[in-house]
């Protein structure tokens, strides 16, 4: 019977395999590294927050990855006076419109929201921002891979150099940037663990919370099921 | 009466002494705790099905507890701050990163709220199988299906609030549902938004009815589920009846008192019900994007529709009965007839009592006809909540078109095949091992 039904249940869900399929790369997993992180936050700075906010997030929040707030004053404030601010910028979201056709998203989040049955919101990131390749048809010249006729410019290119999309639909670099391209792999990988980082910043706290919580409800657990066979022991 | 408690007030306890005695004779406290608690005998042979009435009171609780502490960060407020972002969107962050602890009520809020669905499923699956809507308990079953309705509309509710892409575009389409009603539609639709799209007024409007409107009725209706259950007595996996056999003293043999056999025993479910509940809050709040939906990360946008708008698992069942409804019918948009299955698909559950002509009352004793049915009717179910989610095509559409007539067709049909079951006798005693 129960087998049976098991069987009644999963036969039907064969039928449902899913349409349209997004290959994205597996972005490395730079959580735990903080020299990575520091890399990576130093790119966020330098080239997304002129365009793109951060605004949920504090700037003195960068002490969790082991900076200093004279250091995060020094190296990673262009424009917010004081150390406890938002990571806010100064350009006028309706100019933005104008010029890109999109106001630029805040990025505070944008690794948890850019997650999909695909692959992470990291591995989305991970591909997007190495999937740019000229497109003269787009008023920027840019394309992508993952986002399709993407109103941003390719803001790295001077790293990356310009990658073409060959005929058999794969990506080539036509012109060679500052960086190797495993170089620039790294540097990508670093601003994404960055972002993943922003968009959860306890993340790694309440991991380590957690197992704290589930040793503590086993002992509780212990206590409770002696209590109850105590109790129950008279009953027949 | 009057005289007899003047005769308490010289008698019986004071405030320096003697306290409870002090309070009995001026509000029945001990008498209360005797009739729910300490004197109200449960059968001996509750299994683990029994749990999830506790645990649903449990999640109550978690809710409102941690809802009371996230109101005193969040703001209703669909307008935009400095940076662009709507206000009740960043409100939901800041409460995230900037309130101290803040992140645990969200998650506990946010994972409370599925977990109220999944215990609130089974403990609606347990009154299935053991019968515990039949005589004399339909009332309790009558309520149960009442809360069911609010704990929906409370979801639907709370879930606009933190004004994503998916709050904002799912209250959009449920709401629109009413536009189809014939007449009345239209205008019906403008006056619940209070707006001609979901927006300022809308949110606030749902705020008040998220935390004080519906949590007040469903606070209500939890009391009117347990005060019935309590006068008619709890069933149990035989169905059996244990006021039958009583003591001499008229307690039932099979009856043991609720505190403090069940209170010990549902301590046990409480704690392993909190692990998985912390495994889902601290290591997968997100559930896979079940429980927190990705797209619910992009702040509200009026101008930009998401391609794929899907509810919350808990509601996806229903949604796909919704969905299933393609034909237009006496000239009124299929639409329409979707918004009326769905809700039949809710409102079908309160006639249960009425629809099931069995002899006896447990899944233990019943024929085969109800253990394959009600199988099937498990599985039609997951497959409408599996279909919900993704979006549809015409080999689904069909697929849940066929579950939507079982869906129904096992309630309707009920009171002809629950009779033909070939059931076995009851025992006199449940049984207990």
């Amino acid at each position: 019977m129960k087998k049976l039904f098991l069987a009644l249940l999963c036969a039907p869900l064969l039928a449902f395999a899913s349409g349209a399929e997004l290959h994205l790369d597996k972005a490395p997993n730079l959580s735990g590294d903080q020299a990575a992180l520091q890399r990576g936050a130093k790119v966020f700075v330098n080239y997304c927050l002129n365009c793109h906010s951060a605004s949920y997030m504090r700037y003195n929040r960068l002490t969790e990855l082991g900076l200093t707030e004279a250091q995060i004053r020094d190296n990673l404030m262009f424009t917010a006076p004081k150390v406890g601010e938002l990571m806010r910028i100064a350009m006028r979201r309706d100019d933005a419109k104008g010029w890109f056709g999109a106001a630029p998203p805040d990025l505070t989040v944008i690794a948890r929201a850019r997650s999909s049955e695909f692959g992470s919101g990291a591995d989305w990131l991970y591909t997007y921002l190495r999937g740019f390749y000229r497109d003269e048809t787009r008023p920027t010249g840019w394309n992508n891979v993952v986002f399709a006729n993407v109103g941003m410019p390719h803001v790295l290119w001077e790293l990356q150099g310009e990658q073409a999309m060959g005929a058999d639909h794969k990506l080539k670099l036509a012109k060679p940037g500052k960086m190797k391209p495993a170089e620039y792999d790294d540097t990508v990988a670093d601003l994404v663990a960055f972002l993943q980082w922003m968009a959860e910043p306890m993340a790694a706290q309440r991991k380590s919370m957690g197992w704290l919580v589930l040793l503590a409800l086993s002992v509780l657990l212990v206590f409770a099921y002696a209590l109850k066979r105590e109790y129950w022991k008279d009953i027949h | 009466m009057g005289g007899s408690n003047y005769e308490k007030f010289k008698s019986d306890g004071t405030l320096a002494g003697g306290l409870l005695e002090w309070v009995d004779a001026r509000f029945p406290l001990t008498a209360n705790w005797k009739a729910h608690l300490s004197e109200y005998y449960a059968p001996k042979n509750f299994n683990f099905w029994y749990f999830f009435g506790s645990l649903a009171l449990l999640v109550l609780v978690l809710q409102i507890v941690t809802g009371i502490f996230l109101t005193m960060h969040y703001k209703p407020d669909a307008s935009l701050n400095a940076s662009g972002v709507p206000v009740a969107f960043a409100a939901v962050e800041y409460i995230m990163r900037d309130v101290p602890w803040g992140w645990v009520i969200r998650y506990m809020h946010s994972t409370g709220a599925s977990a109220f669905f999944i215990v609130v499923y089974l403990h609606m699956f347990r009154g299935m199988i053991y019968g515990s809507y039949r005589k004399p308990r339909e009332l309790i079953w009558v309520f149960g299906v009442l809360i069911f309705l609010c704990l929906m509309g409370e979801a639907f509710f709370g879930y606009l609030l933190p004004w994503g892409q998916m709050s904002y575009w799912g209250a959009q389409v449920i709401v629109n549902l009413f536009s189809a009603i014939p007449l009345i539609g239209p205008d019906l639709s403008v006056w619940i938004r209070g707006d001609y799209v979901v927006g300022d007024a809308t949110l606030n409007r749902f705020f008040a009815f998220h935390v004080i409107a519906v949590p007040l009725v469903l606070v209500g209706l939890v009391a009117a589920h347990i005060l019935a259950l309590h006068e008619v007595g709890s069933n149990n996996p035989d169905g059996v009846e244990i006021k039958k056999k009583k003591d001499e003293k008229g307690i039932p043999l099979d009856g043991i008192p609720f505190h403090p056999y069940y209170t010990v025993k549902d301590i046990v479910g409480t704690v392993v019900f909190l692990m998985v509940f912390v495994i889902i809050m601290f290591f997968m709040p997100e559930g896979g994007g079940y429980f927190l939906e990705y797209n619910n990360f992009i702040p509200a946008d009026p101008l930009v529709t998401p391609p794929h708008i899907a509810p919350v698992w808990y509601f996806t069942p229903y949604y796909s009965l919704l969905r299933a409804v393609t034909y237009p019918l006496l000239g009124i948009d299929a639409k329409f007839w979707g918004v009326v299955a769905m809700g039949a698909g809710v409102v079908i559950f309160f006639f249960l009592p009425w629809l099931d002509r069995s002899p006896s009352k447990s899944i233990r004793y019943r024929g085969p006809i109800f253990k394959w049915l009600l199988a099937i009717w498990v599985v039609c179910f997951f497959i409408l909540g599996y279909l919900g989610v993704l979006p549809p095509s015409p080999g689904r559409i069909i697929v849940a078109q066929l579950c939507s007539v079982y869906y129904f067709m096992f309630f309707l049909t009920m009171p002809i095949w629950s009779k033909l079951d070939k059931c076995q006798p009851e025992p006199d005693r449940v049984t207990f091992k």
